[in-house]
């Protein structure tokens, strides 16, 4: 009796189940297998082209160095970017959730993740605005300055860093807020009732219970930034090449599908590479 | 250095913080009110951009096509989700874990990625780009969200109140449709609000699903900026961040996310 009673749940809970997991099998989990497959071939299998499997998608990874180029730099725009919104935002947390106290804290820490809620590509176009030459920002500098300055910040790797923390901050400070706000302030007092000194409790207390959070932040911020192309595309201008514009062009404009899709599986690889490496440090500060 | 001035510095430091987020997005709607065509300063107001925005066809049907498909996209992700969410809640099923994980690579892999993958097969199996694949890439990308918020919501909910409907002789529909859903309604709602951010601010997945000249609001916006910008985007930009600012100001209060309950 009962094994029939848990056979009607085993259906309930398949047909509560599949329409999401079918859902995202036929969207993502699919569409990644479609991807790898076009990736060995040499042209796309309809519209009645002549095709077969290849590796050439791969050779002409290894033997163009513009692409390892790209993807280094990507890499390093990656790096730069989750690096900066770290210093940034980390203190940001902390004074959220450990200066602030209150109903002000629920308002601040709502105003400063609510950006991130909202359009990324219109807020890159803010500061597209501001930094334009004769922009807003030019313009300030200029009347505040007694000499002429001519800043102009518009299609430079600066622009495109700006754009990019601007657009990822939020994450770092969400996660770190809520790693921080886990802690119990009497272990701080604890610590200082021993005669800790503010960088021994920082360094000793805080920050190892913190690392969760900012190891997830910054993981969250590092992936999209390597696969960025419309923020180097809006920022950068003609510099603003990099290997996510390479295979945006390969999909839109080139149309070398089975090149795009190699470039896109060698930066998952890449992707999922270094989330490996960092996972002993992920697990370690999980533990 | 006493703890009311570094209390005091910290202060600071958050306000610089909120200018940095805020400034460029309000100089950009400062500028959808400024006269001149070129950005030019000093300030003179005008609706200008925002008359010719409403006269503007091309604008205004990617933006009616940006908010139905968001539509659709919400309807079908909160009910798909919080059906998932209820099953992983109550059911003890083999592969939990697994299914959890799972959740993570639409919200993990970049949208870059994603968007080019979607983009082969949807060609591959004969559907092609178009609205009908934007909304099943949408719905996709929306559902991890939708779970995560409903599962968050259905860890405050008392199993008892399920046990006790039961016993009293409810069947599973009606324990679900008249203890579980009103209960977990609030997780819903925030749900289905995020659902619709997701997919009205989507961008990446749209770009390479969509149809061209017959594309959402973000891709035509993006088409228009490379050609080079005037104060009409501006305007549009402005509309669009202040709606989905004020449906994530409404989510949040339901959702209360990372603030205790």
């Amino acid at each position: 009796m009962s094994g029939s009673l848990a056979r009607t749940d085993r259906l309930r809970a398949l047909a509560l189940l599949s329409p999401a997991y079918l859902w995202l099998m036929a969207a993502v989990f699919l569409p990644l297998s479609a991807m790898a497959f076009f990736s060995f071939l040499s042209d796309v299998p309809f519209g009645g082209r002549d095709w077969q499997f290849t590796l050439d998608n791969y050779r002409a990874f290894l033997e163009t160095p513009t692409y390892a180029t790209l993807l280094w730099k990507s890499v390093k725009l990656g790096l730069i970017v989750t690096a900066l919104s770290v210093l940034i935002g980390f203190p940001c947390a902390y004074v959220l959730a450990k200066v602030v106290r209150g109903r002000s804290r629920e308002a601040l820490f709502l105003l400063v993740i609510l950006p991130f809620w909202s359009n990324s590509l219109v807020r890159i176009f803010s500061w597209a605005i501001v930094l334009r030459g004769n922009g807003i920002l030019g313009s300030t500098v200029d009347a505040i300055l007694p000499w002429d300055v001519r800043l102009n910040l518009m299609f430079s790797p600066t622009a495109i860093v700006i754009g990019l923390v601007h657009s990822y901050l939020p994450y770092v400070i969400l996660t770190s807020y809520l790693a921080l706000q886990a802690i119990d302030d009497s272990l701080i007092e604890a610590a200082r009732s021993l005669g800790a000194r503010r960088r021994t409790i920082l360094r000793r207390l805080i920050l190892p219970l913190a690392a969760p959070g900012i190891i997830a932040g910054a993981v969250l911020i590092f992936v999209p930034v390597v696969g960025s192309f419309m923020e180097p595309r809006i920022l950068g201008g003609r510099r603003g090449t990099y290997y996510g514009t390479v295979i945006e062009d390969q999909f839109v404009a080139v149309f070398n599908w089975p090149l795009g899709a190699a470039l896109s599986f060698i930066l998952l690889a890449v992707v999922l590479g270094i989330l490996a490496l960092a996972s002993p440090a992920i697990r370690r500060a999980t533990l | 250095m006493t703890n009311r001035f570094l209390a005091r510095l910290g202060r600071i430091y958050l306000g610089l913080i909120l200018f940095f987020l805020y400034a460029p997005i309000l100089a950009m709607a400062a500028m959808s009110f400024n006269a001149s065509e070129f950005y030019q300063l000093p300030f003179r107001f005008s609706t200008e951009w925002y008359e010719r925005l409403w006269r503007n066809d091309e604008i205004l049907t990617a933006a009616w096509r940006s908010v139905w498909i968001a539509v659709v996209v919400t309807v079908l992700a909160t009910a798909a989700g919080t059906a998932a969410s209820i099953a992983l809640f109550r059911y003890d099923i083999p592969g939990k874990r697994i299914l959890q994980v799972l959740l993570f690579p639409p919200i993990a892999i970049p949208w870059l990625i994603t968007g080019t993958a979607m983009l082969i097969f949807f060609f591959g199996i004969g559907v092609g780009r178009g609205t009908p694949s934007v909304i099943v890439g949408h719905v996709a990308l929306a559902l991890p969200y939708v779970i995560v918020v409903v599962t968050a919501r259905l860890s405050t909910f008392d199993r008892t109140l399920e046990e006790a409907a039961r016993s009293l002789g409810a069947g599973p529909f009606t324990v679900t449709m008249r203890v579980t859903v009103p209960w977990i309604l609030p997780g819903i709602v925030a749900g289905a609000l995020f659902a619709f951010a997701v997919s009205f601010d989507q961008f990446v997945v749209s770009y390479f699903l969509s149809e061209p000249g017959d594309t959402t609001l973000p891709v035509l916006i993006y088409t228009a900026i490379r050609k080079g910008f005037t104060p009409e985007i501006n305007a549009i930009s402005t509309i669009i961040i202040g709606l989905s600012m004020a449906i994530m100001l409404v989510a949040a209060r339901y959702a209360k996310f990372g603030g205790e309950r």
